[in-house]
């Protein structure tokens, strides 16, 4: 449970219904742990309706128990069939009525445009996602499996895939929105805290879907705009003799068919864009963390991290050169 | 001497009724041996039915324990991805296709009859047809696990995934396995629909079906128009696997959108279609165990019907995050909370009548009262999810699992188990005992809820469905873990009911004639049965006749009412009006035959044979499927009796033979067609989405069909259908060379229509795997020739009929039903030249 859902101005019921599950509700991925304008309404919505849910359902069953187990006998068929009119007819409509309207009042504000924040165009893929960000200076710059957002500003996404429907869901700061081949979707969202989150592919997309997840960080504006302007530069030279070896032996086995390294001669659109690939917290869509022996295990045998990965396996490569790539790769911070 | 005089009469009379018994029980016989598979009656049949689909459910629960094992702890690797993937396909499949819907139709093959008092449904050969499909299919459909082709697309099996990304088989198997399947439950629906509407005892008015009737014409209505959107995206799905028909392929114009309309268009239903017959089981269970009627009879069926219809508006909640507009959003939100309100009415009307009665506890009202706690909660959890922000959230999460499973495992699962125990002795005259009943209920209480509950919070917490691993430093693994453990006892509990159900009950007494106490017609039987039913056909004067007539059983079993005698030895029940139950027809029943599994297997073997792309071996078994069944057609239906009428008893005189409205014949292909058409309309359905997703759809006029072909296939098509109609009324006039002339005509206008409709896009050069709009052309004209070939092969049917003698001006029911059938061609004819050469004039 986040601390805010303790303070005084929490319902009691809330806190009530939340007590078997104290610690049940934080996470990484928590909806119920919000951190952005849009999940929090959510969750507040979540809070009401389960508390009505309850009250309903006690009241229904009470009643079941009362006339077959506690008191069995014929009870006034009047007072039956008021049940039926009161407990069917009259009060669910009102009930119901009240939640659309309230549940549905919040649609305006949930796909509100972000009109003119950032917009971040990302696109699913078997099985990570392709993130690209405008900078600046009007170009874009491509990364992957990372998506870091300015905390306290509306940021929009347009969301497309190029091959089978995946989706968008960082359930932290908001709702998902489903990428679909041909169509470009739109979500728009608010992080309202600083912090490192976690985003997952909700919509089954392959043998791999699992495994398509995404790390979120929110950053106070001012270390955002460096931290973009840092992803735009082009990649740092291989430090040390291993990553000097290790970017010549990238280059010569023909990484950059498929990856891309700004930079250097490596210009490949298929795979993800690994020119700071050091820098990001995970590699392999949140499979792996971004250290060189990592870098190893992925590059020597990717399928058995990530069943039916596009990427072949470079294990006939001698290990050294395995090693002395995956240290220069480690070092693209 | 008047002493003796009685006791006289009174040894003829028993005389005359074991007579009576003797012959009524010769026909009615079950074969023995080998022979006892061609069996076709309505209790065999059931039977099989319901073991068969029980046996799925076991399987698909099997599943269900493998993929709880994998996600017992995080990044476990008892299965691999593929397996996995493999595995929660079929769980949900099977779950849907071979258990949730076969189940409702195979306990009701078994029940219905005798609840209306009848000897048989109107068409025995039909259903054990469709049983024998259902078995082949799905067993086709399950053993492809064991060779690891099994699909893996999920049970929803989305587009571009399954149509471009997956190479092998699995798809296929599950398209085709499942669309014969389906063609299985839509005969099963003609068959009920018929059932319930002709074939009530004499005096069960409308206002007095027993309420699991009204759920299954509801239901069974609802497959009807259900099934066939499905069917239909099978097609264009199939199309696009095996023949790169670009319908899902937003490269070349189509859209996978579509799919998921159409496949949710059916899909929600679908809950219905497994909740309503479960719900209909319930309101049978609950006034015996009150012992009173109902209380708010019409609210329950006004209820059921609104359910019904509700469900065909609220498709799009399973698309809330494909980016529908807000106003879309809204209006399936509202829709989706308003088919709560006819549900809980349901409920209230059950409690309301446990209220009102006196409560009697036993297995099946434990079990029913358990179905409410669960189902209630995953109702006011699906009012959640129905809300579409919420849905943003919850949707695609365990969330979403937990909500399911609590509705269907509460709506289905649990009455279904109440059913089992409740229905047990009217099906082997034996009783299940208590004490397993409660160990299985509780066990199956406690770990459903242990499953489930958590299952909620898991999907809060972020964790998506469908994924066969999760990492362990996200907080989910605890819940998981909760989770299977909660699943191995609710297996325990399903093991309990399976050892009680298989035990062996040799020596245990039969149970005593309406062990319930209960009021309906389905326990007037003996104990155990007797092939035939019922003794007599009572006349009913009441929702309960049990309860509100007195002496019935004794009257029944004396013979005192309708058709207690089988003097020509042939299987005979009644049929009565739709509406007041008035006799009409005394029906002869088709008896043993091994045809209809032919008849399966050839069909069976074409869907199978397509499956692994040897379309000659799928060709010629469909071939013999076609010779088969007209083989049956020949020599089992529309048979001329030996005379026109005969004594039912109770001094009414019934016809043997009826043709057009009142025959029940009619009504089946009637019905049929309201699906086929419904089947159509998905496909028109695909055209027009096109066509508001695209700015240029049809994108370039001139490559349309053009207006001169499909025109003059048009006016020849009229033409087929005039002469159908004008021979229908010549042979009725008993002019066979102008019914031989003008149907023959007839045929032959229907082979140059076909012709003239296929020149369009071919002459016109209309490649199908160009664009989505040529493959839409091509497939509304595909769909309409294969029909108009089944129209030409039932031309020359009635032709060939009327020359062997097997029809005549009198005898005309072959004719009046191929009319049916032609009115629908014509709609179907100029509807698709309408559309393919009009449309593109105003577009």
């Amino acid at each position: 449970m986040d601390a805010t859902y303790l303070s005084p101005r929490s319902w009691g019921w809330r806190a009530l219904i939340a007590l078997p599950l104290l610690g049940g509700c934080s996470g990484p991925q928590s909806t119920l742990q919000p951190a952005g304008v849009d999940a929090e309404q959510i969750a507040r919505l979540f809070w009401w309706m389960s508390g009505f849910a309850i009250l309903i359902w006690g009241v229904v069953i009470g009643c079941a128990v009362f006339v077959t187990y506690i008191k069995p006998r014929s009870h006034d068929s009047r007072v039956a069939r008021w049940l039926i009119l009161g407990g069917g007819v009259v009060v669910p409509p009102l009930v119901l009525g009240v939640l659309l309207a309230f549940g549905l009042s919040l649609l305006p504000s949930l796909s509100a445009p972000a009109e003119d924040g950032l917009q971040i165009s990302v696109s699913g893929e078997r099985w990570w996602r392709r993130v690209r960000y405008p900078t600046p200076s009007g170009g874009t710059v491509e990364l992957a499996n990372e998506v870091r957002l300015p905390v306290g500003e509306r940021v929009g996404f347009r969301l497309t895939s190029p091959d089978v429907i995946h989706s968008f869901w960082i359930p932290s700061l908001g709702g998902k929105v489903d990428m679909i081949p041909g169509r470009t979707t739109r979500l728009s969202l608010e992080p309202t805290e600083v912090g490192v989150f976690r985003g997952a592919c909700a919509e089954f997309c392959g043998t791999s879907h699992a495994l398509m997840n995404f790390r979120v960080v929110v950053m106070e504006p001012d270390a955002f705009d460096t931290w973009l302007e840092q992803q735009a530069s082009p990649a740092r030279p291989p430090q040390g003799e291993v990553a000097r070896r290790g970017q010549e032996a990238f280059l010569a086995n023909g990484c950059g068919a498929c990856h891309a390294i700004r930079g250097t001669s490596a210009d490949g659109v298929l795979g993800p864009d690994l020119t700071h690939v050091g820098s990001r917290l995970s590699l392999a869509a949140g499979t792996l963390p971004t250290d060189a022996e990592s870098f190893e295990r992925w590059i020597s045998h990717p399928d058995d991290i990530k069943p039916g990965v596009n990427m072949p396996a470079f294990d006939m490569l001698p290990a050294p050169q395995i090693h002395s790539i995956a240290t220069y790769l480690s070092q693209l911070e | 001497m008047n002493d003796r005089t009685y006791s006289h009469d009174e040894r003829d009379d028993r005389a005359r009724r074991e007579a009576q018994e003797r012959r009524l029980s010769a026909p009615w016989q079950t074969p023995r041996g080998w022979r006892y598979w061609s069996a076709v009656n309505n209790s065999e049949v059931g039977l099989w039915y319901t073991a068969t689909s029980f046996i799925f459910f076991l399987f698909a629960g099997v599943l269900a324990l493998l993929m709880r094992t994998q996600l017992a702890i995080p990044e476990n690797d008892f299965l691999s991805a593929t397996t996995y993937n493999q595995v929660f396909t079929l769980h949900g499949s099977v779950m849907m296709f071979l258990f949730g819907v076969p189940i409702f139709e195979a306990f009701s093959i078994m029940i219905l009859p005798q609840m209306l008092g009848a000897r048989d449904l109107p068409f025995p050969r039909l259903s054990a047809y469709g049983y024998w499909s259902f078995l082949i299919g799905g067993i086709f459909v399950c053993g492809s696990i064991f060779f690891g082709v099994a699909p893996e697309g999920g049970w929803f099996m989305y587009p571009p995934l399954t149509t471009a990304y997956q190479e092998g088989l699995g798809a296929d198997i599950w398209l085709l396995g499942l669309s014969f399947i389906e063609v299985a439950s839509l005969a099963a629906a003609v068959e009920l629909i018929v059932g319930v509407l002709k074939t009530r005892p004499p005096g069960m008015r409308i206002n007095l079906l027993p309420l699991y009737a009204w759920y299954i014409l509801v239901v069974a209505v609802m497959i009807l128009f259900a099934f066939p959107p499905l069917i239909a995206g099978d097609l264009l799905f199939e199309m696009e696997r095996a023949f790169d028909w670009p319908f899902f392929d937003p490269s070349r114009g189509g859209d996978p959108l579509l799919w998921q309309h159409l496949f949710w268009i059916f899909g929600h239903p679908e809950v219905y279609i497994i909740f309503l017959p479960a719900i209909a089981l319930v309101a049978m269970i609950v006034p015996t165990f009150a012992r009173r009627p109902i209380v708010g009879y019409s609210w329950v069926v006004l209820a059921a019907v609104g359910t019904g219809f509700i469900s065909f508006g609220l498709w799009a909640h399973h698309m809330y995050t494909t980016g529908l507009p807000n106003i879309s959003l809204a209006f399936f939100s509202a829709a989706s909370q308003a088919v709560a309100i006819p549900t809980g009415v349901q409920i209230f009307c059950f409690l309301a009548t446990v209220m009102a009665g006196r409560f009697v506890r036993s297995v099946p009202m434990l079990f029913v009262t358990g179905a409410l706690a669960i189902f209630v909660l995953g109702g006011l959890t699906g009012v959640m999810v129905a809300i579409a922000p919420f849905d943003f959230q919850a949707h695609d999460t365990y969330f979403v699992v937990a909500h399911l499973h609590y509705v269907l495992i509460g709506g289905v699962l649990f009455p279904v188990a109440a059913g089992l125990y409740y229905f047990y002795p009217m099906a082997t005259g034996k009783l299940l005992a208590e004490k397993p009943g409660y160990w299985a209920f509780w066990l199956m209480f406690i770990g459903f809820n242990v499953t489930f509950l958590p299952m909620h919070f898991t999907g809060l917490l972020g964790m998506p469905r469908r994924v066969f691993t999760y990492a362990a430093d996200i907080g989910f693994d605890g819940l998981n873990l909760v989770s299977t453990i909660g699943a191995f006892i609710l297996a325990a509990g399903v093991a309990v009911l399976v050892i009680e159900v298989l035990r062996p009950k040799g020596k245990q007494p039969y149970a005593k004639r309406n062990p319930w106490n209960a009021g309906t017609l389905e326990w007037l039987g003996e104990m155990p049965g007797k092939p035939w039913g019922v003794r007599s056909i009572p006349l009913v004067k009441g929702r309960y006749p049990l309860w509100d007539q007195p002496h019935l059983i004794r009257d029944v079993d004396a013979g005192r009412f309708y058709l207690p005698d089988a003097e020509e030895g042939k299987r005979e029940t009644l049929i009565t009006t739709t509406i007041d139950a008035d006799p009409i027809q005394c029906l002869r029943v088709p008896g043993p035959t091994f045809i209809t599994l032919w008849a399966a297997l050839f069909t069976g073997g074409a869907f199978i044979f397509a499956t692994y792309k040897w379309y000659l071996a799928a060709g010629t078994s469909a071939l013999l499927a076609l010779v088969t069944v007209l083989v049956w057609l020949w020599t089992g239906t529309a048979k001329i009796p030996e005379k026109r009428s005969k004594d039912v008893g109770l001094g009414v005189s019934l016809p043997l033979y009826a043709s057009g409205s009142t025959s029940v014949g009619w009504w089946a292909m009637f019905i049929t067609m309201i699906g086929d058409m419904s089947a159509y309309a998905s496909l028109l359905f695909g055209y027009f989405f096109f066509w508001t997703v695209h700015d240029d759809f049809p994108p370039d006029p001139a490559a349309g069909p053009g207006l001169f072909w499909p025109v003059v296939a048009a006016a020849l098509l009229l033409g087929a259908w005039v002469c159908t109609l004008l021979s229908r009324h010549w042979n009725r006039r008993d002019r066979p060379l102008a019914f031989t002339l003008g149907l023959g005509l007839g045929a032959v206008l229907n082979v140059a229509g076909i012709l003239a409709l296929l020149a369009g896009p071919h002459l016109n050069g209309l490649d199908p795997t160009r664009h989505v709009y040529p493959a839409t052309v091509w497939v509304l004209v595909l769909w309409t020739t294969i029909h108009l070939g089944v129209g030409l092969v039932m031309q020359c049917y009635c032709i060939a009929r009327r020359w062997a003698g097997r029809m005549t001006a009198e005898h005309d029911i072959d004719i009046r039903n191929v009319t049916l059938y032609w009115h629908f061609m014509a709609i179907t004819s100029g509807v698709t030249v309408l559309v393919i050469a009009g449309f593109p004039l105003l577009a």
